[in-house]
């Protein structure tokens, strides 16, 4: 996994609560085998006017001019600014990676779905929660500027507006070191093999048929 | 000190506590499907690291697989490849595994407890949002994403912070009609999509012990739509029976030690809960979703809402986006709604019970002139075959209903069945997320028994009604 330390971008506001995994990446993408290539894909129901299919061109399809993605001054965007609940609904991981795919690295929302929080630090992709209060005013700020970026320091944990303004947020220590320094999970987990195995030889004698 | 089921299942795992708070937790059971699976294999495969516990998995294919034709190799290029790919990876890593005609093939969900793959006390994970479904039986059971998918199968452990104990109690029975389904559509109306995030849910009162385990799957398997990873229920006599005889269920020599130790599998007297939710069984009725998320549910006699009386600006405007998206009036009755299609069938309603309920409303009806397709879709092949056993295929062919082979089907329509443009569907299913079920289709999301009583009047219509008459 890259590492995360900072990260500078065009914000898109999506204005609506309940944002889900079947919008984000509808499902006919989920058949891909590969972790690459959702980007195009990304919110395809709402990006775009006519149903997208796997593997087609994407270049002589209908846009939705009217989505917040396909606004001009939205055009560059790597920052998504959401509402409650973000990312429910299924456990797929396709979600963050289309997100990652289509260069957003940066979400920042009052609340996010478990599971979906999870994949996407999995993926060295930073889901921020501030307060509603403060999501109120970067929606404002947001849509009343041409075009508005965030510079995002997870090492400072400090979000900076274009006016200067700073603002704090909080990270969990461990999701903060394994970003920081790009850890890969897997090998840290088997540095402890012989927990697992003196776990496994105490439970198979307490709960045989478990194994 | 009193702890909650969910400590118990909790502390049993843990392999170690880490310097960050996080924990190392142990687990037992890993169901496997060919959605999600794949880039994990690969992983693994890259950084040359194998499985370490292979009889650990047990592996299907769900939801790419067709519910007709099932004797041809499957018509979608790419949905062919995904569940051959996972065919190969089962070869490759020498998994159990079911293929597509096996008769023990079905949903991940429905297979899982059929086998006895999924046992009480287990810690189970998939790489699936509806693995809640399994907590129905005290064992704690979650959906994880691709990349725990691989740190599973490489290390059988998950790095994880404990979440809260959320307990919610249905006080007293249920009336006649009144479903599983309708229980935890009512509980997610009332907590709403994000209520149980960071927290399990274990469901308790004496409207859920009084569910078969059928039921308490429907229960389980919507936890996750009320923010919660994980529901639970405690393990009972009727848990204990279920698991009798089946073929992952523990030996004759180990029978009676796992008994005992499933006894336990309930929360303490006094045991503390970070939150407690109440509802009054008999308040429950039949229900009906209106809009795009399963919190905006209604009883079947009521009204779609109004969104200009709710007081949130951003939960107004949510509503109002739905009622554009799924065609409907504020003040529109909600039985008075049409249908076009009506789909039996899922990991949260498509077991031998359901079945059986739907049947009960189907038998010596016909299906709606204006209805297009009414399908029942199998949650397994051994499902499918009992319901033949019971002549169940019988009354919903006379009925008018299409009998399909098993699969996770139109509930997410990955594979041929799905919703055109508007068309409005009652389903069984457990997410009514705008396209879920086809490109701007229409998703109600209902009991089996409201499912083919909208069927059978082509229009929402309270089932009780119907069973009056029969």
């Amino acid at each position: 996994m890259d590492k995360f330390v900072k990260f500078s971008g065009v914000v898109a506001p999506l204005d609506r609560p309940n944002v889900d995994t079947d919008a984000i990446i509808p499902k006919q993408y989920l058949k891909s085998i590969k972790r690459s290539g959702f980007g195009p894909n990304l919110f395809d129901d709402w990006r775009y006017l006519d149903p997208g299919e796997p593997g087609q061109d994407g270049s002589g399809r209908r846009v939705n001019e009217e989505f917040v993605l396909n606004l001009p001054r939205y055009a560059n965007t790597q920052i998504m600014l959401g509402r409650d609940n973000f990312g429910c609904g299924s456990s797929r991981e396709h979600a963050v990676w289309a997100f990652m795919d289509y260069g957003i690295k940066v979400i920042i929302a009052p609340s996010y779905a478990d599971i979906f929080y999870n994949n996407s630090y999995n993926n060295g992709m930073l889901p921020i929660i501030l307060s509603e209060t403060v999501i109120d005013e970067l929606f404002k700020e947001v849509e009343a500027a041409d075009s508005y970026e965030l510079d995002v320091d997870l090492e400072s944990l400090l979000i900076t507006t274009p006016s200067g303004r700073e603002i704090a947020f909080e990270c969990e220590a461990f999701r903060r070191h394994r970003l920081l320094n790009g850890l890969d999970d897997i090998g840290l987990t088997l540095q402890h093999a012989d927990d697992i195995k003196a776990y496994e030889k105490k439970r198979k004698a307490q709960a045989p048929w478990l194994f | 000190m009193a702890q909650t089921l969910y400590d118990k299942l909790w502390e049993a795992h843990v392999v170690r506590e880490n310097d960050d708070g996080t924990s190392l937790l142990y687990i037992d059971r890993h169901l496997v499907h060919e959605v999600t699976s794949p880039q994990a294999f690969e992983g693994l495969r890259m950084a040359g690291r194998s499985l370490w516990r292979t009889n650990s998995i047990v592996a299907v294919p769900d939801h790419n697989v067709p519910t007709t034709d099932r004797d041809k190799e499957i018509a979608d290029p790419v949905s062919r490849l995904q569940v051959n790919t996972l065919v190969e990876n089962a070869k490759g890593f020498d998994l159990t595994f079911f293929e597509m005609n096996d008769v023990r093939q079905g949903i991940v969900h429905v297979i899982g407890p059929e086998q006895g793959a999924t046992l009480p006390g287990m810690t189970i994970v998939c790489g699936d949002s509806h693995t809640s479904t399994h907590g129905a039986f005290g064992a704690l059971a979650f959906g994880i994403g691709t990349s725990q998918v691989e740190h599973v199968m490489a290390t059988q452990t998950l790095v994880m912070k404990k979440s809260k104990n959320m307990r919610i109690t249905v006080e007293g029975p249920v009336g006649p009609g009144v479903t599983a389904k309708d229980i935890v559509l009512a509980i997610i109306g009332e907590i709403g999509t994000a209520g149980g995030t960071g927290y399990t849910i274990e469901f308790s009162g004496q409207a859920i012990r009084d569910l078969s385990v059928e039921g308490r799957m429907t229960v389980c398997n919507m936890a996750i739509e009320g923010g919660a990873r994980a529901g639970i229920i405690a393990a009972d006599d009727k848990t204990v029976e279920y698991f009798k005889g089946r073929p992952f269920s523990p030996s004759d020599d180990q029978w009676d030690a796992a008994v005992k130790a499933w006894q336990d599998l309930k929360s303490d007297d006094g045991a503390v809960f970070d939150a407690e939710v109440v509802l009054q069984a008999v308040d429950i009725l039949p229900q009906v979703t209106w809009g795009t998320s399963p919190e905006m549910v209604l009883p079947v006699s009521a009204v779609v809402p109004n969104p200009a009386d709710e007081p949130d600006e951003v939960k107004a405007d949510g509503m109002q986006k739905a009622l554009d998206y799924m065609g409907l009036t504020a003040g529109e009755a909600i039985d008075q709604i049409q249908v076009d299609k009506v789909f039996i069938g899922s990991c949260t309603n498509s077991r031998i019970e359901d079945l059986r309920a739907a049947a009960d409303v189907a038998k010596g009806r016909q299906v709606a002139d204006n209805i297009m397709v009414a399908m029942v879709v199998p949650g397994s092949g051994l499902v499918k075959k009992q319901a033949e056993a019971e002549g169940l295929d019988k009354v919903f062919l006379d009925a008018g209903f299409e009998w399909r082979e098993p699969g996770c089907s139109m509930c997410l329509a990955m594979n041929a069945d799905k919703l055109g443009e508007r068309e409005r569907c009652a389903s069984t299913s457990n997410r009514n997320f705008e396209s879920r079920q086809g490109l701007n289709g229409r998703t109600h999301l209902v009991s089996p028994e409201m499912a083919a009583a909208a069927a059978v009047t082509g229009h929402f219509t309270d089932v009780r009604a119907l069973m009056e008459i029969a």
